[in-house]
């Protein structure tokens, strides 16, 4: 028997396998296909306070081993949420987390707020990354000083532990994970995805209606591996790993550069299963190595 | 939905660019409805890496059917798959094509623009079951195009051709075709699927003439299951015009509920 339980300090997880943001909807559109409770946990679709329509349709473009969205956090609003979803969440035993979007800092702090007054929710995910609210996909997590601030007003309100979500389309990735290390987030989280576009050659028009999007899948997992581990060297809180994740193999990987967890984002729309099918690789993987407890592989990386 | 993840195929037919599917998959068969999709992985590697939404064309005890047409890569290795290969496939998804009682006895127009043909078969058989008489309206750009047509023709309902450059039945677009039948005809409904613009045409027809009627409408899809926002497009529904989802909302919509062309956000 593996123990593949992961302690972050302020949660503790069953296993390291995380449902990523985005790509998991609410958690219930997956509850047919396996126990969700079997997860280590799941991040839920972005929230900002109110309901947002989100991008100009064609949002999809699917590149080599790679998919460019440009949703621009479509969704219901966490008032929404917290009455018609949260309650059967809260009642699952696994970790769910909520990821929390803002037009500006106060809204990520009233999101924050609100979220806090109701039970079931494992911790926030602060995401300061995605790319496509603002023009040019600009967002809190290009600045040292604006993650700071907003993670700080976060913190200012809520109880809840925070695990702040990095965008990797920034000079030094390293700067501003330590900015939010810095302003109290308990855990950080990378990456989401990296800016990116497409063309119609015929039309010589965008493919994605917002013109520009996000790029994840196998296309970015070396990036993302590599910002991991200099993310990890740098900061003392836990990280968790995000990236083109499909196999057990890519998620060891991640945890062998620092990751204390990792997300699976994309892969579970190619397999719905595939969060179960990478607890298993691993569960497989370490019992081929004699290796008790999954936490020994954290940081192993031999250089 | 029920997840019925892997069907076996039983039998291929091919016509150049067209595919014919029959698989084995009981639970499909038994549950699912005209106008509902599955999504079935084309790869083993992640290049192409999303599934594809491919259409009911049957379902028999069983069996089901699927008709598709070479679209691009992903399409291209769907149709490389032999007899005795095993599909991995997710469905029934998504909401289809609404047969009412009323329908009993009447006449009901079917148009399907290529391979928008794909789900018009299973809705036939399902309209004729409820005592309908469905009219096969089947458009293409050329003769090629229509490899189903004997196939419809032999299920014993009305069938229409319509090919851009005459070589086969009516010479020009299906639409046009469609508008001179409503001349001297007058339906209770028209349910269809294909290209959007040939869609956006039909609907257009349909509230001059005071036919309702319900389209099927295709996006890329992320995942198939609601869970991604990827696959939307703006309806009007309940005094709102909201972006609804294609795979979960949808696929079929009904005729005012769709706006065509949008232009801006918001
Ligand atoms: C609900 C639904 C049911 C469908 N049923 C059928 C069917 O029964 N038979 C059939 O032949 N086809 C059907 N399609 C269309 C089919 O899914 C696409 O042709 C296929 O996904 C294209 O994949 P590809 O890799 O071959 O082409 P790609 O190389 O991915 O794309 C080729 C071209 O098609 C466009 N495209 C890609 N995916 C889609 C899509 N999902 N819808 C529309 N355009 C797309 C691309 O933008 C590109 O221009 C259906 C689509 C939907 C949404
Ligand atoms: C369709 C889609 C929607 C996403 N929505 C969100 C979101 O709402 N919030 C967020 O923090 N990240 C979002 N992401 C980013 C993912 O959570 C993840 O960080 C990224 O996709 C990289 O991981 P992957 O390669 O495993 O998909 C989204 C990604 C995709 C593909
Ligand atoms: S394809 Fe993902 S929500 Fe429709």
């Amino acid at each position: 028997m593996v123990d593949l339980s992961v302690d972050l300090g302020f949660l503790k997880l069953k296993n390291p396998v995380l449902a990523a943001s985005g790509t998991f909807g609410y958690g219930l559109e997956f509850k047919p296909f396996y126990d969700l409770e079997l997860l280590g946990g799941f991040v839920v679709k972005g929230l900002y306070f109110n309901p947002r329509e989100g991008n100009l349709p064609p949002r999809l473009i699917e590149t080599p081993s790679g998919l460019i969205n440009s949703i621009g956090l479509q969704g219901i609003g966490v008032e929404a949420f917290c009455r018609e979803i949260l309650p059967e969440l809260a009642e699952l035993d696994t970790a769910v987390i909520v990821n929390v979007c803002g037009e500006d800092e106060d809204e990520y702090a009233r999101v924050a707020e609100y979220l806090s007054r109701f039970k079931g929710i494992a911790a926030l995910e602060l995401n300061i990354s995605c790319p496509n609210v603002r023009e040019g996909g600009r967002c809190p997590a290009q600045s040292s000083d604006a993650t700071f601030r907003t993670v700080k007003k976060v913190k200012e309100v809520t109880p809840l532990p925070l695990i702040t979500k990095l965008s990797p389309n920034v000079t030094d990735i390293v700067s501003i994970a330590i900015a939010a290390e810095e302003a109290g987030s308990e855990a950080i989280s990378l990456v989401n995805t990296f800016l990116a576009m497409a063309v119609d050659i015929e039309t010589r028009k965008p493919k994605l209606g917002n013109v520009i999007g996000g790029l994840s899948g196998p296309a970015i997992k070396p990036i993302a591996l590599r910002m991991v581990f200099q993310v990890a060297r740098a900061v003392k809180i836990p990280v968790i790993g995000i990236g083109g994740i499909f196999t057990a193999e890519d998620a060891l990987e991640f945890m062998m550069v620092g990751a204390s967890a990792i997300e699976v984002g994309t892969a579970n729309f190619v397999d719905p299963d595939a969060c179960l099918r990478i607890i298993q690789g691993m569960e497989k993987w370490a019992e081929n190595h004699g290796i008790k407890n999954i936490s020994e592989i954290i940081g192993s990386l031999k250089i | 939905m029920v997840i019925d993840r892997k069907a076996r195929i039983i039998e291929v037919q091919d016509w150049d660019d067209y595919f014919l599917f029959r698989l084995e998959s009981p639970e499909i068969a038994r549950l699912s409805q005209p106008g509902q999709f599955i999504m079935i992985k084309v790869s083993e590697t992640t290049n192409p890496l999303l599934r594809r939404p491919i259409s009911l064309h049957n379902c028999t005890g069983r069996e089901v059917e699927i008709f598709f047409q070479i679209a691009g890569k992903g399409t291209r290795l769907l149709s490389q798959k032999k007899a005795g290969d095993i599909l991995d496939i997710l469905g029934p998804l998504g909401r289809g094509f609404s047969i009412k009682n009323e329908f009993k006895g009447k006449e009901i127009f079917c148009v399907g623009g290529g391979r928008g043909i794909a789900p018009l078969y299973y809705l036939a058989r399902e309209l004729s079951a409820a005592g309908a008489r469905p009219v096969i309206f089947y458009g293409g750009r050329t003769s090629a195009d229509l490899p189903l047509k004997s196939r419809f023709e032999q299920a014993d309902w009305e069938v229409k051709v319509s090919t851009d450059d005459g070589s086969l039945g009516f010479s020009g677009l299906v639409t046009s075709l469609v508008e001179s039948e409503l001349r001297h005809r007058t339906p209770t409904f028209l349910f269809a699927c294909g290209p959007e613009a040939m869609m956006e045409k039909l609907a257009e027809i349909c509230r001059k003439e005071n036919l309702p009627a319900e389209f099927s409408l295709e996006s890329i899809m992320g995942c198939g299951l609601g869970a991604c926002w990827g696959c939307v497009k703006k309806i009007r529904r309940n005094g709102e015009t909201k972006y609804l989802k294609i795979c979960q909302d949808g696929p079929v919509f009904s005729r005012d509920e769709i706006v065509w062309q949008e232009k801006e956000n918001g």
